[in-house]
């Protein structure tokens, strides 16, 4: 008796036939089945009873994305302050490459504060996804072990981010403070902006959970996608200011504003942050021109310049019309949409 | 399942029974306990296995055919440009290679029985138990019918590998449905079940990826067993536990049992399959070979594999 037995080995024992269950010869397993009101093992629900299983375990997806916070960085030395480090890093390396070397903020009031909001707001999303990708394949063993409906884990990958996301505002009050905003009403809306964004993420992180799940090139070639995906959303630059002076096609333009973290990151930078006065944006004309070489003496030159600057002020804080009305849409539509897809495969995670 | 023979099975065990030689003086389990004489053994079982033949079916497994797809099997991954071509035209790799793993397995399990699935490595004892989980699609025309969803406890890792040993049991029992409330009353009847903090305090601070294989299997144990399964699959989750924790998990087998659940136990242990089990399926090459009386079919293949 060995596992290299090859197949084809007869078994030399007399064998009494097996017994049948009575009732099975009877009825049959199907019959069975129906009589006793036994369900396929491992089916999926219907969507809303398994909306509803979701929602019971909701205190499962907290905990769970809570002790998986905690635990992220307790290798670590320097262990929690990580969570305040990693983002303030983040927006340091941007910031050097872009505000520093490349000089990008021109046009930008604020340029860090810009950038903070841009940075963390894509960042949520994409680790989101990047974590959602992963969460079937990571958590095999849970999820042959307990049965829970397997949305609880993109879910809470969803939830980790969003945790870490309110670290990452909390350096944004500092910033926004720091760099001469003051305090508004305003600022509240933030709240149920980033509920918005949350749902469309949390529809995005379903989606490629999935896609994940079978095919596990996903995880490779996401970061690629997403790092593509930053690079068009505005997050380092104005929007603007790319639309305005690059002659695009229409269709581009309404692409470029309406996608959905760039919609998104506009209009928190909106709640946050104010479009600096004329006076002062004709205060940093004059103090440019008297600067430049040679010097600029124009008046006329000058208002123009102050104009150009003010428009960059505005510019740059623009968000799309319709934009409260478009974030509703993207959310619900990717929210549902991938919460649908995810639970199509429900009977297939953790197969294999 | 040949309930009516239940009773011819009884009285073979018995004298079969009387090979085991037991003494005037009982023998002591492993937490110090007396054990049952081998005729009370016996007579309550026989008793049980009655019993349960009137008890609604929890398991139906109806001419089940696993058969497994293995990728890439003889030249590695394919080429890149291959693979690319195959993703895009949704075409199945042409180095699949079947494995015709269970072949029209059929039975029926009820409430309050406890079931033992042995036989030799890759004889499909394992592909069974991920089947009734539902882990494993069967082949159109067969199928598996379950009351409730089963649970399956497998020998693989922690559960949650990053964090402690105590959020290990927090999150599994939130994961398994239970309430907070309940979760954290639970708390402390798990943790004393498992016994982990009798071999180290600390240890459930620990995360649970530093546990010994034998630690990790009694947490995850005590963990799906806080809760009173329908059908519990237990696919060797305690090979590598202690004698003692042994002896524990299997009294809480046997509880489960009681409670109207549908246990199915895979072991190579076979001692651990006659403590436990009141019936046994003995698999061979996808196939059932024997299916009865735990003892008798015991006996059968202990014989067979001594040849």
């Amino acid at each position: 008796m060995s596992d290299s037995a090859p197949v084809g080995i007869v078994v030399e024992v007399d064998l009494p036939p097996l017994p049948v269950d009575p009732e099975y010869a009877e009825v049959g397993g199907r019959g069975m089945a129906a009589k006793y009101n036994l369900k396929q093992s491992g089916a999926r629900p219907p969507l809303f009873e398994y909306a509803r299983l979701l929602w019971a375990r909701r205190h499962f997806i907290i905990t769970y994305a809570t002790s998986i916070n905690r635990a992220l960085y307790s290798g670590a030395k320097l262990g929690q302050v990580w969570q305040l480090l990693t983002p303030i890093l983040n927006v340091a390396v941007y910031y050097f490459v872009f505000g520093f070397l490349l000089g990008t903020n021109r046009g930008v009031p604020d340029f860090i504060l810009f950038l903070v909001i841009g940075v963390f707001l894509f960042n949520f999303l994409q680790t989101a996804m990047v974590f959602g990708s992963r969460s079937i394949s990571d958590n095999l063993v849970l999820i042959r072990a307990l049965h829970f409906p397997r949305a609880s884990l993109p879910l809470a990958a969803t939830v980790i981010q969003l945790q870490q996301l309110a670290f990452s505002m909390v350096i944004v009050l500092i910033v926004a403070l720091g760099t001469g905003q003051s305090l508004s009403w305003k600022w509240f809306l933030i709240f149920p902006v980033l509920c918005l964004q949350t749902m469309f993420n949390a529809g995005c992180a379903m989606l490629v959970a999935r896609m994940g799940s079978v095919l596990t090139d996903t995880s490779q070639l996401l970061p690629f996608i997403l790092r593509t995906w930053m690079y068009v959303s505005g997050v380092i630059y104005s929007i603007y200011s790319v639309i305005s002076s690059h002659n695009l096609a229409t269709w581009m333009k309404y692409v470029l504003q309406y996608n959905p973290p760039a919609v998104f990151i506009s209009v928190v930078r909106n709640c946050i942050m104010t479009v600096p006065s004329k006076a002062s944006a004709t205060a940093s004309a004059v103090a440019a021109a008297a600067k430049a070489n040679p010097p600029v003496t124009s008046a006329a030159q000058i208002a123009k310049n102050a104009q150009t600057t003010y428009n960059g002020y505005v510019g740059s804080l623009a968000s799309p019309s319709h934009a409260w009305i478009a974030m509703i849409l993207w959310a619900v539509l990717v929210g549902v949409g991938g919460f649908v897809y995810f639970w199509k495969a429900e009977e297939q995670y953790g197969r294999g | 399942m040949a309930e009516n023979t239940a009773v011819a099975d009884g009285v073979a065990v018995q004298g079969d029974g009387e090979n085991g030689g037991e003494g005037e003086t009982p023998e002591l389990d492993a937490l110090g306990r007396p054990k049952p004489s081998r005729a009370e053994v016996l007579e309550r079982r026989a008793k049980r296995r009655t019993a349960a033949e009137s008890n609604p079916p929890t398991v139906v497994v109806d001419d089940l055919n696993i058969i497994y797809k293995i990728h890439g099997a003889g030249t590695g991954r394919g080429s890149a440009t291959g693979a690319l071509s195959r993703i895009v035209s949704r075409r199945t790799a042409p180095t699949i290679r079947e494995v015709h793993a269970l072949r029209g397995v059929s039975f029926v399990a009820r409430r309050g029985e406890s079931i033992g699935l042995i036989g030799r490595n890759g004889s499909g004892k394992s592909t069974l138990l991920g089947a009734i989980a539902g882990l494993l699609p069967p082949e159109p025309g067969g199928g598996v019918f379950t009351d409730g969803q089963p649970s399956l406890l497998g020998v693989n890792a922690a559960l949650m590998p990053d964090l402690p040993g105590e959020r290990n049991v927090i999150v599994g029992c939130l994961a398994m449905g239970m309430s907070k409330a309940e979760a954290r009353r639970r708390y402390q009847s798990i943790v004393d079940f498992s016994g982990i903090e009798e071999a180290n305090k600390h240890a459930l601070s620990l995360p649970m990826k530093a546990y010994s294989s034998g630690m990790a299997a009694r947490l995850r144990f005590s963990i799906a067993a806080a809760r009173d399964h329908d059908v519990l699959l237990i696919d060797e989750a305690l090979a590598t536990g202690d004698a003692k924790f042994q002896a524990r998990s299997e009294d809480r087998i046997r509880e489960m049992r009681e409670n109207a659940g549908t246990v199915f136990l895979v072991s190579h242990s076979m001692q651990s399959v006659r403590d436990t089990c009141d019936r046994a399926i003995w698999l061979d090459q996808g196939k059932i070979l024997m299916d009865g009386d735990v003892d008798e079919i015991a006996d059968e293949y202990e014989a067979w594999s001594k040849r």
